[in-house]
């Protein structure tokens, strides 16, 4: 019997049999925390092993890119003692200035394809994007991580998704994304590792990847890869990853779950609506709903590739008078190749607030919040009631989210 | 009590219409504006504040009370508060049809029982299991009885993983005695 990508990654890691179900023990090449969850695997890891060293100090990390820099003073304290720990075990930190830590670890060749990368970081499984098996943990599975370097798992099943036809030019990774979000739901692909084959997927670059792999959590899945690769994504993903990329492809005897096949054909941009990513909406569903607030930005939708998207609408063109426009590059590296660039000058003219790189409005310590009675249009991937705050959020590609808040509603670039 | 049982209160996490919450989100279990909270004594105060109408369950709640909701509860974030605020009141278990991967595995590692609940619509539905029914629950055999009704249900055991872990307390215990 042949295997599904995941099965060979784990398989490669595992001297116990590898097969849908079976709980294994896999050693993890790298093992990382965040500034969320970062002080209780502190915590957990000295009270369980007091001073002794971690298995592998160089294949730990911490990345702080929640509240970042600190806004409140517990998150002073619990960056703080990372970093105090960090430094008594050779730890590295990618600190508050790096942005998001998946990204970092792409562009870093830390995650690479065909290894185990964990955090406190539940969009860990990004890195799916470049063939590795990125999971999300929480702080006890890290901090037992941290020490001994493994950790057990239950074999998921493996979903093959064949993406029929090509979307249509106006939609981009994350219309994809959501389209996947309102065909899979949170059953289809649940608790399984998604393949996804065809042309709509196979000519995504890194950031279009990093789109839709960011959102296999909101599938519930486990984790998504696309095989299929055009020879720019090589070019592109060497620049990272100086040794190359190459990695595993199912066999052609794999075993699936489940096979699904679904059209995308014509594809237009979609948008979720409150409160659930998987509420998605075409755009005539939406059209005209005034908007208060905008966000660009996060792990789904945080590359240069994103914000020159968005600068091609508002290049020439002002956000709207009293819509706060929200921009948040993932990484330094990302907000370097902006200015270089020069979007972040068109972003800046046309009325947005640029911010320092980080996550972004996930969570309580970036912007991106939002008020109650105010709505907001971003390229997140939640909107769960109450996530962002009081107010209302819907889910929408880069460029429908700059061309909303030029109008202080909800349109797409085609209407402007 | 035997480890392996556990018996209380129930409470079925329904919305104001009756429905039964699925998805429920670890921002709805526990908000993310609690997330600098590194001491678990503190975590249990937030338990449900973001689920609509149920921000009053770390007050009503009492140990051992066992909570039963709707498929993929804990979708969302990795975070392990999600679990901690239910240790902290001493929650019993929780019983859904399904679990969001991460919270199922936080929720074992730190040996707090997750298990699987079979056809909970009907017997939500058929009114056979409702909030306030007191269930034994043996999280080994799967054996579940609402003794309010004098009726069994049934419920997935722990796998050997979870009930080793389980057992042990939680996985550092677990680690150090493997």
């Amino acid at each position: 019997m042949g295997q599904t990508i995941l099965e060979k990654i784990i398989q490669a890691h595992t001297g116990d049999e590898v097969a849908p179900g079976k709980f294994v023990w896999m050693n993890l090449d790298i093992r990382s925390a965040r500034d969320f969850g970062g002080p209780n695997v502190v915590g957990h890891y000295v009270r369980e092993y007091g001073e002794s060293a971690p298995a592998d100090a160089k294949k730990t990390y911490f990345t702080f890119d929640l509240c970042a820099p600190a806004c409140s003073l517990k998150y002073a304290d619990n960056q703080q003692a990372c970093r105090d720990f960090a430094r008594k075990h050779g730890i590295e930190v990618f600190d508050v200035d790096r942005g998001v830590g998946t990204h970092t670890f792409v562009e870093e060749g830390i995650a690479r394809p065909n290894e185990i990368v964990v955090g406190t970081d539940s969009h860990m499984n990004i890195l799916g994007a470049v063939g590795c098996f990125g999971q999300g943990m929480g702080d006890v599975d890290i901090a037992f991580a941290f020490k001994t370097g493994k950790t057990w798992f239950e074999v998921p099943p493996s979903a093959k998704v064949v993406l029929r036809g090509l979307p249509s030019p106006a939609a981009d990774a994350k219309d994809l994304a959501l389209f996947l979000c309102r065909e899979l739901g949170t059953k289809k692909i649940a608790l399984r590792a998604a393949e996804f084959y065809g042309d709509a997927v196979a000519r995504l670059g890194l950031a279009g990847r990093i789109t839709l792999c960011s959102m296999i959590t909101e599938m519930a899945g486990i984790i998504g890869f696309v095989p299929g690769r055009e020879a720019g994504l090589e070019a592109e993903i060497k620049k990272y990853l100086p040794g190359g990329y190459s990695p595993f492809l199912a066999d052609d005897e794999a075993g699936y779950a489940d096979a699904l096949e679904l059209d995308v054909t014509g594809l237009p941009p979609l948008v979720a609506a409150p409160f659930s990513p998987n509420n998605v909406r075409s755009l005539a569903e939406v059209r005209g709903t005034k908007i208060d607030s905008g966000f660009i930005g996060s792990c789904t939708n945080g590359r240069t590739e994103d914000f020159a998207r968005a600068a091609d609408i508002l290049k020439g063109r002002s956000v709207k008078r009293g819509v706060m426009l929200k921009v948040v590059p993932a990484t330094r590296r990302v907000y370097e190749e902006l200015l270089k660039l020069g979007t972040i000058e068109t972003l800046f003219r046309s009325g947005a607030i640029i911010v320092n790189p980080g996550c972004g409005g996930c969570a309580e310590g970036h912007v991106g919040l939002t008020g109650a009675g105010e709505t907001q249009i971003s390229t997140g991937n939640r909107n769960f009631s109450g996530k962002q705050g009081k107010g209302k959020t819907y889910l929408a590609g880069p460029a429908v989210v700059a061309a909303s808040c030029v109008a202080g509603e909800i349109i797409g670039p085609e209407d402007l | 009590m035997e480890k392996n049982i556990r018996q209380g209160r129930v409470w079925v996490l329904l919305d104001s219409a009756g429905k039964i919450f699925e998805d429920i989100d670890t921002d709805q279990i526990y908000h993310n504006a609690h997330l600098a909270v590194t001491d678990p004594a503190q975590m249990g105060q937030y338990a449900l504040g973001n689920l609509e109408g149920w921000k009053d369950f770390p007050r009503k709640c009492r140990p051992g009370d066992i909570l039963v909701a709707g498929r993929n509860f804990g979708a969302g974030s990795s975070r392990q508060q999600a679990v901690d605020c239910f240790l902290t009141l001493k929650i019993g278990a929780v019983l859904a049809p399904s679990f969001a991967a991460i919270y199922f595995r936080n929720a074992v590692n730190s040996g707090f029982p997750v298990l699987r609940i079979r056809d909970l619509p009907p017997l939500l539905e058929e009114k056979k299991l409702a909030t306030g029914d007191v269930i034994r629950i043996d999280v080994l055999s799967g054996i579940a009885l609402d003794v309010t009704r004098r009726a069994c249900f049934g419920i997935e055991p722990m796998s050997a993983v979870q009930y080793d872990i389980f057992k042990a307390g939680n996985l550092f215990r677990y680690g150090k005695a493997g």
